[in-house]
């Protein structure tokens, strides 16, 4: 993506903050108790992303709670609704892919609290990269049941990703998604079209519960 | 001496007890009887707080719930571990727990329809937590007490983060300070039923006590954390609920009230504000997740490589 | 799922130590879930997780015959030994 360095710090700081929230929705309704332990973490990683960024753009409450759904710059399919459990595995997969691809650039940034950041950031997603590819690839290759609920989830998400599907992430997620068993030569991934500005009815709604409480009392302290 | 007998003077002289030494029934069972109520109450124990890791009203606060309602997962998980090496497995007691079978703390029963609610389970239910927990460091069972240190050490923090929200709620603005009271009001007499019945009401705990799994009795549990507790309750300002709360000089401990063991006993059976919403909760979470541990199993079987 | 244990070295140069156990399907999972479960406050350099069911493990009651022959063997301990005054470094 050619965006100047500024706009993809204020995408990548909301799409961390939102892929954050998203995940601690999972915390106890995770299939498994160790679950509930991964995807804690890496909603913390991605939490402690967000606000070491919200710091170079301002306050981070003010940014976080008292920001409108228009004036979030994130991917909209950070977003979307969790799903079942592998829908949220492969919406976090294609999001820690294109994350991979953007913090590398941050390391590079002439602003040193945001290169600091983005160093941190790079090993935090290799991890997150490995925890969500593999979970994509034990549901795609695993019964038929999951199987079916992993195709669906690619019809659900694929429409999503044109806001940053480079090619270079194409061909990232095309290997795992292969290793998957989800797409192969005789059902290829359709090209990832570039979306429209979204209704942002998801995000309204959940800004609305996170956020009220803070704006209930304007200026108090935590 | 019989084995029963050796295994007596052995736990009686501090001697430790690991998973395949003999012991004798009653003890296995008593211990995975405590420990999974205490995974139990961990696991159910995330989702009271949990309701507000999305509404945390601080980005500072949403973090540090956060990782403190991980831990209470991760905590859960090495009680299930202990309680694993006496021979039942984490399904069978999961099972037990959703089929309304097992116990948990009933504290948990509890709604937290305020913020304020977060701040004083940290103080309160983790304090009470920690005054329970520190002795059983020291119990007789390894792997329950190697459990217990880690989670003492980890839950560190816990208390002082529900502390520190009450503070900040309290040096705030009057509406803030108000629902800091109202937590308090709603928390303080449940937190003092964490330590189980009077005494003399409590038939398990002298066998408990001999067998080195217990080292303190609930009243005198009790009394400690209400001794430390009044005092930090008045530096925060706050009122604590109880008309007969009062400063006895000569024995130095703060006399309190009874608690409602009538409520104590119903909310155990499981007629809590909360209570069929917990399990039903933890049922989802089992149930929804089914479909994913069968395609894992599915998907190591098929890439197991075969034996070299 | 199968069970596992966990053992983490703390830092290099210490022994892997034994800290518990967790359940996964296969050793890759079973190594995300001990980092995750066991990791979290930066307690390792290494994590090994092994089968549970692939431990051999000595019987308590073989204890006797195993281990209280090396009890008697005080002349393994230097303590054993008294040395003279006056001599040093040995």
């Amino acid at each position: 993506m050619a965006s100047p360095i500024s706009d993809q710090i204020d995408a990548v700081a909301d799409a961390c903050f939102i892929a954050s929230h998203r995940l601690t929705q999972w915390v106890s309704n995770a299939p498994t108790m160790e679950e509930d332990v991964a995807i804690g973490n890496i909603a913390l990683d991605l939490l402690g992303q967000a606000r070491g960024l919200f710091a170079t753009l301002g306050d981070e409450d003010q940014l976080a709670y008292f920001r409108d759904a228009q004036d979030w710059h994130h991917p909209a399919i950070c977003e979307l609704p969790n799903g079942d459990f592998g829908h949220t595995m492969l919406r976090q997969f294609f999001v820690d892919v294109w994350l991979g691809q953007v913090w590398p650039g941050l390391a590079t940034s002439s602003d040193r609290p945001v290169r600091g950041v983005a160093e941190k950031a790079i090993k935090e997603n290799a991890y997150h990269l490995r925890h969500s590819s593999s979970w994509v690839v034990r549901l795609g290759d695993g019964t038929d049941e999951s199987h079916h609920r992993m195709r669906s989830a690619l019809d659900d998400l694929w429409p999503h990703v044109g806001e940053f599907a480079s090619d270079g992430w194409v061909t990232a997620v095309s290997r795992t998604l292969i290793d998957a068993t989800l797409i192969d030569a005789t059902r290829p991934l359709p090209r990832a079209e570039e979306v429209p500005r979204r209704e942002p009815a998801h995000l309204v709604e959940l800004l609305a519960a996170m956020q009220a409480l803070a704006r209930e009392h304007p200026g108090a302290t935590w | 001496m019989t084995d029963a007998e050796r295994f007596d003077a052995h736990v009686a002289a501090e001697g430790k007890v690991e998973p395949k030494d003999w012991m004798p029934d009653a003890y296995r069972k008593t211990l995975v009887r405590q420990i999974s109520q205490h995974a139990h109450s961990e696991i159910i124990g995330m989702q009271p707080e949990g309701n507000w890791l999305t509404r945390a009203p601080s980005l500072r606060r949403k973090a540090i719930l956060l990782a403190k309602v991980q831990d209470e997962a991760g905590h859960g998980l090495y009680l299930y571990a202990a309680a694993e090496t006496l021979g039942t497995s984490r399904d069978q007691m999961v099972d037990d727990l959703i089929a309304g079978k097992a116990k948990y703390s009933s504290i948990f029963n509890y709604p937290t329809p305020t913020w304020a609610d977060i701040g004083a389970i940290g103080w309160l239910v983790d304090g009470a937590a920690i005054m329970n927990q520190v002795p059983l460091c020291r119990c007789s069972y390894g792997p329950y007490a190697r459990a217990m240190k880690r989670i003492c050490k980890e839950e560190s923090f816990h208390q002082r983060q529900g502390y520190d929200i009450l503070v900040s709620l309290c040096r705030g603005s009057d509406r803030q300070k108000q629902m800091a009271q109202d937590a308090l009001d709603r928390w303080w007499w449940p937190s003092l039923m964490m330590f189980g019945p009077n005494d003399d009401a409590s038939p398990n705990s002298a066998q408990s006590m001999k067998w080195r799994i217990k080292r303190f009795s609930n009243d005198e549990l009790r009394q400690r954390f209400v001794d430390a507790t009044v005092p930090q309750a008045h530096f925060l300002g706050l009122r604590i609920p109880d008309d007969e709360l009062r400063y006895d000089d000569t024995a130095g401990h703060w006399r309190f009230g009874e608690p409602d063991w009538e409520e104590f006993h119903r909310v155990l059976a499981g007629d809590g504000p909360m209570n069929a919403h917990r399990i039903e909760h933890r049922r989802r979470a089992r149930d929804d997740g089914q479909w994913v541990l069968d395609a894992a199993s599915a998907h190591a079987a098929k890439r197991r490589r075969p034996a070299a | 799922m199968q069970l596992w244990e966990v053992f983490v070295r703390a830092r290099a140069g210490l022994h892997h130590q034994h800290v518990g156990s967790i359940h996964a399907v296969d050793a890759e999972m079973a190594l995300g879930n001990a980092r995750d479960v066991f990791t979290r406050r930066g307690e390792a350099a290494s994590i090994w997780v092994v089968p549970s069911t692939a431990i051999v493990a000595s019987d308590p009651a073989d204890a006797a015959e195993l281990f209280e022959p090396a009890m008697d063997k005080v002349y393994r301990h230097p303590t054993f030994y008294e040395v003279p005054d006056g001599v040093t470094n040995l």
